[in-house]
């Protein structure tokens, strides 16, 4: 991890501004009257580096993997703006859309689901070719193999079916398919959550010496706190569809400013005993609110132990708080001072319940 | 990190291997090399088969049973097929499975009725299928107002009284010839299987369509139609399969019924429906008359419908009792 990537430095590769991600949600038969919407990504502003792992962390439904798809164009936006190299993808013509997809990647968190059951490795692998019409015949098989060589597998095993492979070997072949048009930047949808654990550590490392050999930039999506330390140079942490803090890795890590970042951080788990027995975990009270209807102000002010007035009426910016390193933003009116204690302390704003009256919808 | 570690070498074979008690394997088996192994010991499945490779037999050499008979099966035999007082003769050296009340040789006409049947169930089982994957593919994946109007129409195909649009079409068209009402009947039969096999398969490609596997195949930048005909379309292969072979017994069926009425494929050629229509009316001193188209009928449509369940079960993995987790 070099001191460019950690100062956040350099030049920005996408650039997510402002972007929405609304789900409709109709109800009716002939005249589908929308009824509500899922606000699974709403106003986030991100930068990603060239070189840099942004890491993006948050509890399930947060959005996480609304905006990795947003970014990679498979969703469009609701509104807002995604620049990738300056271009803006979200208005791309069909003809800008396929050169764009040559150049950012997806590896998908389910190696079951994410590999066609009915196609040989070969063939997957080499899809990519195939669909650029960069390689055929006898060129692209030398370069599948040379990709499965590349991530670890046996290049023997071309003709072999995906369900003859382990969840780690099909998460490598995940990883040669995206790696195969050598993209600017790969999408990482949890790409270990699926898998032993004995296995993520590969898996991830084989991620991380694929980075350092083809100078690639990763957006990596975890909920595991631990993994998103161990890969990313910096981390942006989502509740309910907004980014609450993001920083340098080190920055959110040892002094988070929002407390919900401090409440996830005491939720980890620690390896070392003694330290686990000093923590003090924050304890959050009631459940996420529903994306459907999200809390007024702040998003986390129905469960957060500093909440106050303001923080039900006004949504806090995203911006530098003082005393914080550059490139630490954090969405709080009153951001965790160093060396206060959550723990102990309950939400002082009672949580009204604003789950919809809906039938219950699939992101 | 290009080393298989001791750990993912165990998972390969834990994932792969062979079922519990079966023969250590040495190289993969693609899926139909393993469906082939799981059908051959359904045994009721290879039964099924063996029959109606014996009706198939039996159908194809029809000309052959008219030439050892000397009985076309158009010809009528009023001295040698019917009794002095005019009563069709039953099974007999001369006709094996009796004649009917015209003097015609039961065994020869049910030969080529066997034809008629095997050739309209399979053509119609064919063309719906074709028709059917095509609509439920496209309605399925495409969506929005071609799904709207796509799925509306297989509605209105399923609401329709068949049978009556299949009289009213065949006295409209007055049709003749035997060719043009074997086209007509398999049109119509097509025509009314195709909708409930499109929304079926509609409904396994919406599921499809949520699989990962075409979002990446949509985030390398795929087309609609390479994803539908690369992706979609080999997932529905069993599905397919398993349909098509359910659907011939059923267009046998239909068959049948529009030929027992009289406006399904034109005499003099014989059809087992047609057999059965003619018979009802004397069946009470020549039970042959039913009893052979009856029996051959209800043989071929049951070995369908066993062999299609046995191909279902072959194919559909998660039937597989032995393990193997896909």
């Amino acid at each position: 991890m070099s001191a460019r990537r950690i100062e956040g430095e350099g030049e920005v590769l996408v650039s997510v501004e402002g972007v929405y991600k609304h789900f409709p949600i109709r109800q009716g038969i002939v005249f589908k009257k929308e009824v509500g919407r899922v606000h699974a990504v709403d106003g986030v502003d991100l930068r990603v580096r060239r070189g840099e792992t942004l890491g993006i962390v948050g509890e399930s439904g947060c959005g996480k993997s609304t905006l990795a798809r947003c970014i990679t164009g498979l969703h469009p936006v609701t509104s807002g703006r995604i620049l990738f190299e300056g271009t803006d993808i979200t208005g791309l013509p069909k003809s800008g859309l396929k050169a764009f997809r040559r150049d950012v990647q997806m590896i998908f968190q389910d190696p079951y689901g994410s590999l066609n059951p009915r196609r040989r490795v070969g063939s997957i692998i080499g899809d990519p070719f195939a669909v650029h019409a960069t390689a055929a015949g006898a060129e692209r098989k030398r370069r599948v193999q040379e990709l499965m060589e590349l991530v670890g597998l046996n290049p023997e095993h071309y003709n072999r079916f995906p369900a003859e492979f382990s969840g780690g070997q099909r998460q490598r072949i995940g990883v040669a398919r995206a790696l195969a048009l050598r993209p600017k930047l790969i999408v990482c949808d949890e790409p270990v959550s699926a898998l032993d654990v004995s296995i993520q550590a590969q898996v991830v490392n084989l991620l991380k010496d694929l980075q350092d050999e083809f100078g690639l930039t990763y957006v990596f999506i975890a909920h595991d706190l631990s993994l998103v330390r161990y890969v990313s140079d910096r981390v942006a942490v989502m509740y309910l569809g907004k980014v609450a803090e993001a920083a340098a890795v080190e920055d959110v890590y040892v002094r988070p400013r929002h407390p919900y970042t401090a409440a996830l951080l005491s939720a980890a788990s620690v390896s070392d005993p003694d330290a686990a027995e000093r923590a003090e975990r924050i304890v959050l009270t009631g459940d996420v609110p529903s994306p459907i209807q999200p809390p007024p102000g702040c998003r986390f002010h129905p469960r957060c132990p500093k909440a106050a007035g303001r923080c039900v009426e006004e949504d806090p910016p995203l911006i530098r708080r003082d005393g914080d390193a550059p490139g630490h933003v954090t969405a709080c009116h009153f951001p965790v001072e160093p060396g206060e204690s959550l723990a102990g302390r309950e939400a002082s704003i009672a949580q009204v319940s604003t789950q919809p009256d809906l039938p219950e919808v699939e992101q | 990190m290009s080393s298989y570690t001791e750990l993912e070498a165990q998972e390969l074979r834990e994932d792969g291997g062979p079922p519990p008690g079966g023969p250590a394997r040495v190289r993969g088996r693609s899926p139909f090399q393993l469906a082939w192994a799981r059908f051959r010991r359904d045994r009721l499945a290879v039964a099924s088969l063996g029959v109606l490779a014996l009706i198939v037999l039996f159908a194809v050499l029809a000309p052959l049973w008219a030439r050892w008979t000397g009985h076309p099966y158009d010809a009528t035999f009023p001295k040698t097929g019917l009794d002095p007082d005019g009563q069709p003769r039953g099974p007999s050296g001369e006709f094996w499975l009796g004649a009917d009340q015209l003097g015609r040789d039961v065994l020869v006409r049910a030969a080529y009725g066997a034809r008629i049947s095997l050739v309209v169930g399979i053509l119609a089982a064919l063309l719906a299928s074709v028709v059917g994957t095509l609509v439920g593919v496209l309605s399925g994946y495409v969506g929005g107002a071609l799904d709207t109007l796509l799925a509306r129409l297989m509605d209105m195909t399923l609401a329709l009284p068949y049978l009556l649009v299949a009289i009213l079409l065949a006295t409209t068209f007055q049709i003749s010839s035997v060719g043009a009402s074997l086209t007509m009947t398999i049109l119509v039969i097509a025509f009314f299987s195709f909708a409930a096999f499109g929304r079926i398969i509609r409904g396994q490609v919406l599921s499809l369509k949520q699989k990962e596997f075409v979002e990446a195949a949509r985030s390398l930048g795929a087309s609609n139609t390479r994803i539908m005909l690369v992706d979609v379309l080999p997932n529905l292969v069993a599905q397919v399969t398993v349909l098509t072979s359910l659907l011939i017994p059923t267009s046998i069926v239909f068959e049948a019924t529009l030929s027992f009425l009289g406006v399904g494929v034109r005499l003099p050629m014989p059809s087992w429906g047609s057999m059965l229509g003619e018979g009802s009316d004397v069946f009470q001193t020549a039970w042959w008359l039913l009893a052979v188209p009856g029996v051959l009928l209800l043989l071929t449509t049951l070995s369908f419908n066993l062999l299609g369940d046995g191909i279902r079960d072959a194919l559909d993995p998660r039937g597989d009792r032995s393990g193997g987790r896909r």
